[in-house]
């Protein structure tokens, strides 16, 4: 079973595409642009649709989804932690 | 899927265009003309109103894309015939002679120096008229190139971007090659994937006109923002889906126009593609704004991923809705044509995605109606620039 998804293996977070993720709970991600399986542990809930750090973010680092920069971290993330508005900031307008 | 040999059944039009609907329109000019417009509607069934809050006192470039919108809304070959009403009859000849020009059936109505009850009645006749002759007009068969299909996203989240616009993209690529005329737009939107957008131009001056219209939209949010717009782009719901920038939103949008297929042309908002391929539409992102502008340039039938669930629709361009997040395909149901959350679950491949939404899209072309349809959704937005005078 898929629990979140992966858009390439270089990016920092991928999305949770099943409800009721638990802190704790071991989740299957799929990284689509590579076809691999990974597994990861939940260390917040998270919601579906909502990211999860796959790798740790220091402040300041830049968030790499696509294979693009998508932000800037504005507080560390761990890994397997919910990686959204209160971490993830844009670097335009 | 083989679309070689694919047609469908559609309405062929004067000036050679194929329409997928056979509205019959009463076009009020302005917010004026509403009840009047209104009622020809309620007095002839099988007619449709398109009221709407605007039309006086614009002027300059706000006041082109107003008429340019309402001309190319009757012009729409989904449109069969056009009753336009408008308070002073001057506009009105204005945009009924901007719709004539397609071959079609129109007529114009001024309300002054009549009232409204003059006017209903006058226009009701012609309306009666127009419907009965657009009820026995016949369906024919059409290669696929005859085909203009337009697309943009709302109430995105994070699964748009990996499941229902990589389908919009899936099937985009498939047309692509069979000579259908294309379009996606929502500038704001791109912002933090434009130079991926710039560099699948077919040339440099498609690339230059793309720029520069992508420039001119940042510049206004420059101009009027107050904030990083945090809480209009990604919207709300947006964020609520998981989005958290808009440089996440705009790589999730993108992915709608696929991989393979090159942009052939920049239009401005509301212009008629010039030759088949994808065009790039300078455009609001507000989905009904957006769609309004699509069905003013033409098109016949649009695709619309949402994550979240957004319910819009438009009064004559089928809106065929796909959705990959799981819960809102079991909450909001009924808004939803396609189903391809099992791409996220890896039940489903991006080819069968794509092959799903475009037997969508063939059963809708040949008359069947979309979700947006049978609920009544005829969310007609006309896009404004400033103020009025």
């Amino acid at each position: 079973m898929i629990h979140f998804v992966v858009h390439d293996e270089e990016d920092s977070v991928g999305v949770v595409v099943v409800e009721g993720v638990k802190a704790g709970d071991t989740l299957t991600g799929w990284i689509m642009d590579q076809d691999k399986e990974i597994t990861f542990k939940a260390a917040s809930n998270i919601p579906i649709g909502h990211k999860l750090a796959i790798k740790a973010l220091a402040k300041d680092a830049t968030v790499i989804k696509y294979g693009t920069d998508i932000g800037r971290v504005v507080a560390a993330i761990g890994v397997g932690e919910h990686a959204h508005v209160h971490n993830i900031k844009t670097k335009r307008w | 899927m083989d679309l070689s040999k694919s047609t469908f059944w559609g309405f062929k039009r004067e000036n050679g265009r194929i329409g997928v609907r056979n509205h019959v329109i009463i076009l009020p000019v302005d917010d004026l003309s509403n009840a009047a417009a209104e009622a020809v509607a309620n007095n002839i069934k099988g007619t449709l109103a398109l009221p709407h809050p605007y039309g006086r006192l614009q002027f300059g470039a706000d006041l082109d894309l107003h008429f340019r919108t309402l001309i190319g809304t009757g012009a729409n070959p989904n449109v069969a015939a056009v009753v336009v009403i408008c308070i002073e009859e001057g506009w009105a000849k204005k945009v009924a002679d901007g719709i004539a020009a397609t071959g079609k059936p129109v007529a114009y109505f001024g309300i002054e120096q009549h009232g409204d009850h003059d006017t209903i009645m006058r226009a009701s006749k012609k309306a009666k008229e127009f419907v009965q002759w657009a009820s026995e007009l016949r369906r024919e068969e059409r290669p696929l190139k005859d085909l203009w299909v337009s697309t943009k996203c709302g109430e995105s989240d994070t699964t748009s971007g990996c499941g229902a616009n990589p389908t919009v993209g899936n099937a985009f690529d498939k047309l692509y090659p069979h000579g259908t005329t294309l379009v996606f737009g929502e500038t704001t939107e791109l912002t933090g994937g434009e130079h991926l957008v710039a560099a699948r131009c077919r040339t440099d001056e498609v690339r230059k006109k793309f720029q520069f219209m992508f420039d001119r939209y940042q510049a206004l949010i420059e101009r009027h923002k107050t904030s990083d717009l945090s809480d209009s782009q990604p919207t709300k719901g947006n964020i609520e889906g998981g989005l958290t920038t808009i440089e996440e939103k705009a790589l999730g949008n993108i992915q709608k126009i696929g991989r393979e297929c090159l942009i052939d042309g920049v239009i401005d908002k509301g212009e008629v593609p010039t030759g088949p391929g994808l065009w790039f539409m300078d455009s609001s992102s507000a989905a009904a704004e957006m769609v309004t502008l699509c069905a003013a340039s033409g098109y016949v039938v649009h695709f619309f991923p949402t994550g979240q669930g957004n319910v819009i629709g438009n009064p004559i361009l089928p809106v065929i809705k796909l959705c990959a997040n799981p819960r809102t395909v079991r909450t909001m149901s009924e808004h939803i044509d396609v189903d391809v959350s099992g791409l996220l679950r890896k039940e489903m491949s991006p080819d069968q995605a794509g092959d799903a939404l475009l037997e969508c899209m063939f059963r809708t072309a040949n008359g069947r109606l979309t979700a947006a349809e049978a609920l009544g959704h005829r969310e007609f937005v006309l896009t404004r620039l400033f103020e009025s005078a």
